[in-house]
């Protein structure tokens, strides 16, 4: 059993073009260690250098956003389904 | 270049009217690799403001799900400009993360209103936005895609 994580479009440069990986980890910041260390480059996509969930993604646990479950702290477990997708917003 | 049926561009220029002055935004998903923009999906601008949009996180998943189910990609990603020209922002650009998608950008800054006099048009105008850089292309308004099909059904949320 794993997590299993589905990447938007523009995230495949770094998972050769699969649209889902596997991955592991106690709370998403471990996950996102963890897919990191196999999609080098993965992270920097998604956490910003203060270590916070970049503005331009959405990333859900099961459905949930994790902004409303503690974003990089939210729990998570063999079985869980994480998706990630691209923010859509702009503005004049 | 952006080909799209009359239909669905006659529904963004609706759509931008109708929420004028807030901006309105949505999608045109279209089957994965076919570059045809088919299924005109409007979406509610969670900011419900005249200088920002942004797609609630929950019908961003439930969208993208369902394209996902149907082997569908945003072919279109439109929005409006109310005060300002049909040009990317800064803002826009830095959100812009579809590279496949033609993204539209209407502007209401003139027209708002549907005066049905001359000159009562909405600036409809496309671009790619790759890594930050931003590049218009024409557009083509074809009478239908659909051969043989009824009219593209148009969905509202």
């Amino acid at each position: 059993m794993a997590i299993e994580v589905r990447i938007p479009t523009i995230l495949r440069t770094h998972t050769g073009g699969n649209k889902t990986v596997e991955g592991s980890g106690d709370t998403l910041a471990a996950l996102v260690d963890d897919l990191d260390a196999k999609h080098p480059g993965l992270k920097g996509r998604l956490v910003t250098e203060e270590g916070k969930l970049h503005r331009f993604v959405n990333v859900y646990v099961n459905d949930e956003d994790v902004r409303f479950t503690g974003a990089l702290d939210t729990q998570v477990k063999d079985g869980d389904s994480v998706t990630i997708l691209p923010a859509v917003a702009g503005g004049c | 270049m952006l080909r799209i049926d009359r239909a669905t561009y006659d529904a963004i220029v609706a759509h931008a009217r109708e929420d004028h002055p807030d901006e309105a935004c949505g999608v045109v998903a279209g089957p994965e690799g076919s570059d045809r923009p088919e299924r005109f999906l409007p979406m509610l601008n969670a900011a419900r403001s005249p200088t920002f949009y942004e797609f609630d996180s929950g019908d961003l998943l439930r969208l993208y799900r369902d394209m996902d189910d149907r082997d569908e990609e945003p072919v279109v990603v439109y929005h409006s400009h109310t005060a300002t020209e049909a040009f990317p922002s800064r803002t826009d650009v830095s959100y812009a993360s579809e590279p496949n998608a033609h993204y539209v950008l209407v502007s209401t800054r003139h027209h708002g209103e549907r005066t049905g006099l001359e000159g009562d048009d909405v600036e409809f105008r496309s671009f790619r936005i790759v890594d930050g850089q931003v590049t218009e292309e024409d557009v083509e308004v074809v009478e239908s895609y659909l051969f043989g099909h009824s009219p593209t059904t148009v969905v509202y949320d």
